[in-house]
């Protein structure tokens, strides 16, 4: 590859490889600070779907050692959310020493907080405002539960905020921070935040998880308890290597719903949610 | 050394990883991780010291082939239960068979859709149990579908509406198009049956068959797994005359050349051992074939896999069938 970049984030190392030189430049901005992977566990190469479309309209395909056939390429504009997407693919299809929840996470005392929900229930914008406010960021893409100990590895990549909550984060954190402003992806507008230092430099802390909440941002104030069972189902759902892991998977993830509380919470806006998770953690 | 040499040398001989730098062992996993030889490699190279992060990404690799074992030996019990009551043998072929067989050539092997075969005449009853069963069809295309009852060794793909598992029901070992007539029926003749009554194909029969999906059906991509699987194999069975009844076994099925051409590839790459051969021109071809691939899982030599492209639609249909068959699909 003509252009190449590597980084380790939590216990994973990646590789990403480019046809061109600006996604590249881009990742070095957002991973500053992010120790170097210097043998990766994953490839992602950003390629031209076809030779010509390096110079010509350029357009980025998302390869690596897991691709999705069906994939389309992205405008060389959005060349960062395909490599962000090219990572999160690899560890989705990928990964097998650890039990992968699509959540976000936090961590105070040592004890972790875990956020999961359909996109749109608010769990990146809610990390990165937790983390702004005295607990640790884990990670807003997955949580990454260790079978053998039940522990949650921190995955703290940049949180990718989208639409309305990136004038939310913009206006209380420093500009070194953001990436640039990606407009009109599939996800509508992008801005990718990168974590504050004391979340890399912990990135190797483990914590014990002790909470599951499952946001929705809209309905009117509201918390529920969910049962054992129910948030099993819901995190199989949440998980992409679940069945792959066949019985350590089972046997984890059983753990998780019966040892730990599970919570789902409705809020109008930010403020009432973080109020909220306080709430339920000084409870514990 | 570069490329998929690395993953060649580092299966035929696991010490010769002891001198990989960091960039090495990166090239190395990423070809191992695009030949789907992964947790191959992991086995080849347990034991022997090696970074964290190349452990690590080799012990999910055997993680990910020992769930695969489960699941394939799942799937086959299935098929085993599905068709019971018929009473027809079954032959697992590749991957089910080498790890239901205990086979070395299970170790680490990525396993993907359950292959079986059954007698032909049976394959209607067969077809019938499965889909009641709760197997489905996957491609609703008529053409489709007509073109593999016609002409095609096995029957569409079927995928099981629970477990989302996908069955390949062959009657024989290649096209019904294609020129070399392997005897199917001999093949099932001389099975071996295992414990819980499902069967494999004889040892002659299994390298066979291997050579046969290499070099007699298909453009070679993804050839290195089959090749390394004809090594395993050929080092399991070889002594007491296995070579000379392999070849015997090879010609009965008219597939000797493709045979041949296995061995000695297999013994130029990964030293299998056999008997002295001279090689051929055309290996040179089918090595750099093989070898398409560089050290970020890019395949390479885009003319010669092309070639081998055309190559394999040439070997599996008569010039005018092709000419049909590729107007159809290109009208759709």
């Amino acid at each position: 590859m003509r252009h190449s970049f590597d980084v380790q984030v939590g216990p994973i190392g990646f590789r990403i490889g480019s046809a061109w030189s600006q996604p590249i430049e881009t990742m070095e901005f957002l991973y500053a600070g992010y120790p170097r992977a210097p043998v990766p566990d994953y490839t992602v190469r950003l390629e031209p779907p076809r030779p010509w479309r390096r110079l010509i309209r350029p357009s980025v395909s998302i390869q690596g050692d897991h691709v999705l056939p069906e994939a389309a390429p992205l405008p060389l504009a959005q060349a960062l959310l395909a490599a962000e997407m090219g990572m999160n693919l690899q560890v989705a299809l990928g990964e097998r020493r650890f039990l992968l929840l699509h959540a976000a996470c936090v961590e105070r005392d040592g004890r972790a907080l875990i956020l999961t929900g359909e996109s749109g229930s608010g769990k990146s914008t809610m990390s990165a405002l937790l983390g702004a406010s005295g607990w640790r960021f884990m990670g807003d893409e997955f949580v990454l539960i260790e079978p053998a100990t039940g522990l949650a590895h921190p995955f703290p990549r940049p949180v990718s905020l989208k639409n309305e909550s990136i004038a939310a984060l913009t206006a209380i954190l420093p500009d070194v921070r953001f990436g640039p402003l990606l407009r009109g992806t599939p996800k509508g507008d992008v801005r990718h935040l990168r974590p504050d230092l004391a979340a890399i430099a912990n990135m190797a802390a483990t914590a014990i998880p002790a909470l599951i909440l499952f946001p929705c941002f809209g309905p009117p104030r509201e918390i529920r308890e969910v049962a054992a069972s129910e948030a099993f189902v819901r995190l199989t759902q949440a998980s992409t290597n679940y069945v792959a892991l066949g019985e350590s998977g089972f046997t984890a993830l059983t753990r998780l719903v019966t040892t730990l509380p599970a919570r789902a919470i409705d809020y109008p806006d930010t403020a009432t949610g973080i109020a909220q998770i306080e709430e339920l953690w000084s409870g514990l | 050394m570069k490329g998929v040499a690395l993953l060649v040398a580092a299966l035929a001989k696991p010490e010769t990883v002891l001198a990989l730098d960091a960039p090495g062992w990166t090239d190395l996993l990423s070809i191992a991780k695009a030949e789907r030889l992964a947790g191959s490699l992991a086995h080849g190279l347990d034991g022997l010291v090696m970074p964290d992060a190349a452990r690590r990404v080799l012990t999910a690799a055997r993680a990910n082939a020992e769930t695969g074992r489960t699941h394939a030996l799942w799937e086959a019990e299935m098929a085993r239960t599905a068709l019971a009551k018929l009473g027809v043998p079954i032959v697992l072929l590749k991957g089910a068979a080498f790890v239901a067989a205990g086979l070395d050539a299970g170790q680490g092997r990525l396993i993907g859709d359950l292959d079986i075969l059954v007698p032909r005449e049976q394959l209607d009853g067969v077809e019938a149990a499965l889909l009641s069963a709760g197997w489905e069809w996957v491609k609703a295309d008529p053409y489709d579908d007509d073109y593999y009852r016609r002409w095609m060794h096995e029957l569409p793909p079927l995928i099981h509406r629970d477990r989302d598992r996908m069955i390949d029901v062959h009657h024989t070992i290649l096209p019904l198009t294609s020129r070399p007539k392997p005897d199917a029926a001999a093949m099932i003749a001389d099975s071996v049956a295992l414990e819980n009554g499902l069967r494999i194909l004889a040892p002659e029969d299994m390298v066979v068959h291997a050579a046969a999906h290499l070099f007699a059906d298909g453009d070679l991509a993804g050839g290195l797994r089959n090749l390394w699987d004809i090594d395993r194999l050929v080092r399991e069975f070889e002594g007491d005359g296995f070579h000379d009844r392999l070849l015997a076994r090879a010609n009965l099925h008219g597939l000797k050349p493709e045979t041949e051409r296995a061995l000695r590839l297999s013994a130029k790459l990964f030293e299998t051992p056999i008997p002295p051969e001279l090689s051929r021109l055309a290996d040179r071809l089918y090595l750099n074939r093989l070898m398409a691939r560089d050290g970020w899982g890019r395949e390479t030599r885009p003319l010669l896999r092309l070639a081998f492209y055309i190559r394999s639609h040439w070997l599996r249909m008569p010039p005018m069938m092709l000419a049909k068959h590729l107007w159809t699909k290109w009208r759709k």
